[in-house]
């Protein structure tokens, strides 16, 4: 099946961003495809490039970001809770004035327009949040 | 394109934290997707539909007049569930009036809103395709 | 059209758990995951509750987040059926739709 999945919330302060890894590792472990990974409100804050989370803790983010690579998955940050939130990349930095951006690799800033897309696409879609 | 049946659920009241706006937000950028959209108010969701807010003194971006363009993005099926209503010692009369012009109907005004029970909404989420929280 | 509904809020914290009650048409089956498996402990009311729903849905409970907060057969309700990550996502697939009372 085709799987799109939603993630609202930031790292470690809520278990959305872990529940929807794990969910998302289970998923392709049973051959399922993933449209895309969005990442809305607070949770573009995992998307950032910045987090060092002490040693001998998961570290969400990167972790985040190495799924994305083994996989090839879209990992999607909406531009306007990213803008509102300071995750920029180089682009939406230099557009802004800002002096410098902090996506991390793997994740991609794009619209609200791509959650919309992920829902028509999959099969299903799997909230995770507040 | 497909078409299939969005459900947006709102359970969370307004200004104390984003989702309300950020939900909002959502629903208008995927009015240009021409999916089947439906807007559910349950729990605290019920207070976004409040008349009369006006967030000038907390100073927050006041979002509630956004609700009255939802018609002219063809959303017009929006749920409030009665029983929240009724908790919340609440009236279809303490909500903001939402109306949609019906082009097959020669533009006549209708209410967008419509005060439903939870069966009523039990039986509208089955019917979904997808369904979005915030 | 079937539903799994998940809930991931203690139900002394939220009111999550009841709305979902409220909302759970027959075919549907209720997932417990994150805080929302607190619902299973002990003798509480909104055991009683799940114990109550439990004749007209399959409740399900997420094992990783029960055992992350000390809740196993010896204190939980009887009659859920126990997932992992792999159960959760096969969960998705047989039911239509995923609701996350959020």
């Amino acid at each position: 099946m085709k799987f799109s999945i939603l993630i609202n919330e930031g790292p470690y302060t809520h278990q959305a961003s872990d529940s929807a890894y794990h969910f998302t590792e289970a998923a392709l472990r049973a051959g399922h495809e993933i449209v895309r990974v969005f990442f809305y409100h607070d949770g573009v804050y995992n998307g950032t490039r910045l987090s060092v989370p002490p040693q001998d803790d998961r570290n969400v983010c990167e972790r985040w970001s190495a799924l994305g690579q083994e996989h090839s998955l879209e990992l999607i940050l909406c531009v306007a809770a990213a803008q509102r939130r300071g995750l920029l990349d180089e682009g939406e930095a230099r557009r802004a004035g800002k002096d410098s951006n902090n996506i991390a690799p793997g994740f991609e800033i794009s619209g609200l327009g791509q959650l919309i897309d992920a829902g028509i696409q999959a099969d299903r879609l799997v909230l995770f949040g507040d | 394109m497909a078409t299939k049946k969005f459900l947006y659920v709102n359970r969370k009241p307004p200004h104390g934290t984003i989702y309300a706006l950020e939900s909002l937000e959502v629903v208008l950028i995927g009015a240009a997707f021409e999916q089947d959209v439906t807007l559910a108010f349950i729990d605290d969701g019920v207070y976004q539909l409040l008349k009369n807010q006006d967030s000038s003194a907390i100073g927050t971006k006041n979002f509630a007049p956004t609700f009255r363009a939802l018609g002219d993005y063809d959303v017009n099926k929006i749920y409030v569930e009665r029983e929240s209503l009724e908790m919340r010692g609440l009236g279809k009369e303490d909500l903001m009036p939402l109306t949609w012009e019906d082009e097959d109907d020669d533009w006549a005004e209708k209410d967008s809103i419509h005060i439903v029970s939870s069966t009523e909404l039990a039986e509208i989420i089955e019917q979904q395709d997808v369904l979005l929280n915030f | 059209m079937s539903v799994l509904h998940i809930i991931n809020k203690s139900p002394f914290d939220r009111n999550s758990l009841d709305t979902c009650l409220r909302m759970a048409r027959p075919s549907s089956a209720i997932l417990l995951i994150e805080d929302g498996v607190y619902a299973l402990l002990g003798n509480s009311t909104a055991a009683t509750s799940l114990r109550q729903a439990q004749e007209n849905h399959p409740v399900y409970a997420l094992q990783p987040d029960l055992q992350a907060r000390g809740i196993s057969e010896e204190n939980m309700l009887d009659g859920v059926t126990l997932v992992d990550y792999d159960g959760f996502v096969k969960l998705t697939t047989e039911y239509d739709k995923s609701q996350s009372w959020l």
